[in-house]
């Protein structure tokens, strides 16, 4: 089976010699739902735009489900469904209007009953005859999901879906998101939000100054770039570490009360054992201790620092 | 072809006519009549025939394309500007459609706006002054040509436009100076000899005599000078259209 997205050697340079994205091969496979991290001017949206057709790329292909961007546009966009970053709308349009708009727009037949059910889905019902000015931004958000869904997309782009929308509606959005995961949708999602690769993702792309560096599935991701750390709360506080546990590389608090031991999850022996007895040999006693894993944020801020 | 995506742009603009029904159609309607009761009735009535047509009847095919013009470039580049300057052009530019579907959509929604304005003029015209056609097909043929060609211009002036202020201009300092001085409201053997030949130098006239000779037989220039002029334009317009689309001028980037 093609890929749902292939992506072979694609560059942009923009008019101003801006290099926007530079030879990226990446894959996307059916019914995966793919994020994208990366900062602010990596090439997220450049990338999204060249293969939905809204900017021309310098150099490289791009199929979607096999059909070429250019020589075969209608095919490759008939599949996509695009949701832009900015809360773009035609302000003076009733939320029903645009939706059918964008539907027949993409060669679609007019299918109310279709239309209905997206409009249910994102809780758009009750404000289909509503001009889209009056709506607030989440609202808005919403309608342009509807849009995008309106002509029964195979692959789903979502640039930034939830910047600026609440907690409550991100986690209705990223519910819509799930349920259409579920009817089999491929999903691509650009983010800020490291929180939502984390919770939604499949696998994670991150890009950087236009390069993809590294692609990986999350739970891989965590497990490989994933630092565990083991805090131990002392019952005395330590002035200094004591020489016996010098081959730990322990770190104690500034206040004495707290040993860190930091390891790594993927080696086979994480040293707690040992650690354990050699600070009871050395007659250092603890009251209490916990661990906490790495968030895909701490592993993203790395893998962008070792990368500059 | 995407029949249902020209279907979707053409009707989405039409919509967009009726709920801006008083600027795109009321307006210029009203406009006109004033015209007539200015130029047809008060001082049309003390100056002499032209050629044997009354002066009120002989502005009628002038003012009528003065409409065409103004109001077929107003509607395509507000049409196609509009989304440029929202941003909702990204749909259309991620849209399965081509070129010609684009064009079919939102020049013909403009057009066929054009072509209506100018059967509503023409019979508010009908109420001032007697009329006569005597050519009707080549009245039509001229109706659609100038309608579907500025349209075309102005889906040209959308896309260049940047600004509201650009797209303001070009109608207001270029199309409406050119028609007045076209011969809308005089023939232009009433001009000085120089001034005969400078006029020869504006489209306009052209399209204003071929309109003409359809009403009444007579015209200021040959019928077969005013279609092929009008014809040109067209051609023009479409390879300016077609290079636009070529490059992704200032669609694309």
């Amino acid at each position: 089976m093609q890929p749902a997205i292939s992506i072979k050697n694609l560059s942009k340079v923009y008019a101003t010699g801006f290099e926007a994205l530079k030879r990226i091969n990446l894959d996307i496979d059916h019914g995966e739902i793919f994020a994208l991290l990366g900062p602010n001017g990596a090439g997220k949206t450049t990338l999204i735009s060249i293969i939905c057709g809204i900017v021309t790329p310098t150099d490289g292909s791009v199929t979607v489900d096999g059909h070429d961007i250019i020589s075969d546009y209608r095919a490759a966009r008939a599949m996509i469904g695009l949701v832009p970053q900015e809360l773009t709308t035609d302000s003076f349009e009733t939320v029903w209007a645009t939706v059918s708009f964008s539907r027949g727009l993409f060669g679609r037949p007019s299918n109310p009953d279709y239309i209905e059910k997206v409009l249910k889905s994102l809780s758009l019902w009750d404000k289909k005859d509503d001009k889209i000015m009056t709506l607030s931004g989440g609202m808005k958000r919403r309608v342009l999901i509807a849009k995008a869904l309106s002509h029964e997309p195979q692959i789903l782009f979502l640039d930034e879906p939830t910047a600026g929308v609440d907690v409550e509606l991100r986690k209705a959005m990223w519910n819509v998101v799930r349920s259409l995961r579920d009817t089999g949708v491929t999903i691509i999602l650009t983010t800020h939000y490291i929180e939502e690769a984390e919770e939604m993702a499949d696998r994670v792309g991150v890009i950087s100054h236009g390069e993809i560096i590294l692609v990986e599935e999350k739970v891989e991701l965590m497990r490989k770039l994933g630092k565990k750390q083991l805090a131990l709360q002392l019952h005395e506080p330590l002035d200094r570490i004591p020489i016996a546990l010098s081959a730990y590389h322990l770190e104690l608090s500034e206040d004495g009360n707290e040993l860190i031991y930091t390891y790594d999850t993927q080696s086979e022996r994480t040293g707690i054992t040992g650690l354990l007895s050699d600070l009871s040999q050395a007659g250092v006693k603890f009251k209490d201790l916990n661990t906490t894993q790495s968030s895909l944020e701490d592993i993203f801020v790395s893998l962008v620092r070792s990368a500059e | 072809m995407n029949y249902y995506a020209v279907r979707t742009i053409y009707l989405f603009e039409m919509a967009r006519a009726w709920r801006t029904l008083f600027q795109s159609i009321v307006s210029p309607v009203l406009s006109t009549s004033l015209y007539f009761v200015v130029f047809g009735a008060a001082i049309g009535s003390r100056i002499a025939e032209i050629e044997g047509v009354s002066y009120g009847a002989f502005i009628v095919p002038g003012l009528i394309m003065l409409s065409l013009l103004t109001q077929s470039i107003a509607n395509a580049s507000f049409g196609i500007y509009f989304p440029k300057f929202t941003g909702t052009i990204y749909e259309l530019l991620s849209a399965p459609v081509s070129y010609v579907e684009i064009l079919l959509g939102y020049v013909g929604a403009a057009a066929t706006k054009s072509i209506i304005l100018g059967f509503l003029i023409l019979a508010t015209a009908g109420l001032f002054v007697p009329l006569q056609i005597a050519h009707v097909y080549w009245m039509l043929l001229f109706l659609v040509l100038t309608s579907v060609t500025f349209s075309l211009f102005g889906f040209i002036l959308g896309i260049w436009a940047d600004g509201f202020e650009k797209l303001q201009i070009v109608p207001l300092l270029i199309i409406t100076p050119l028609t007045f001085l076209g011969g809308s409201f005089y023939s232009i053997d009433m001009l000085p000899p120089f001034w005969q030949t400078v006029t020869l130098f504006n489209p306009v006239l052209y399209l204003i005599s071929g309109f003409r000779w359809s009403f009444y037989e007579i015209a200021d220039v040959h019928l077969g000078v005013s279609l092929g002029v009008a014809v040109m334009f067209l051609c023009a317009c479409l390879v300016a259209v077609w290079w636009i689309f070529k490059t992704g001028y200032r669609l694309k980037s």
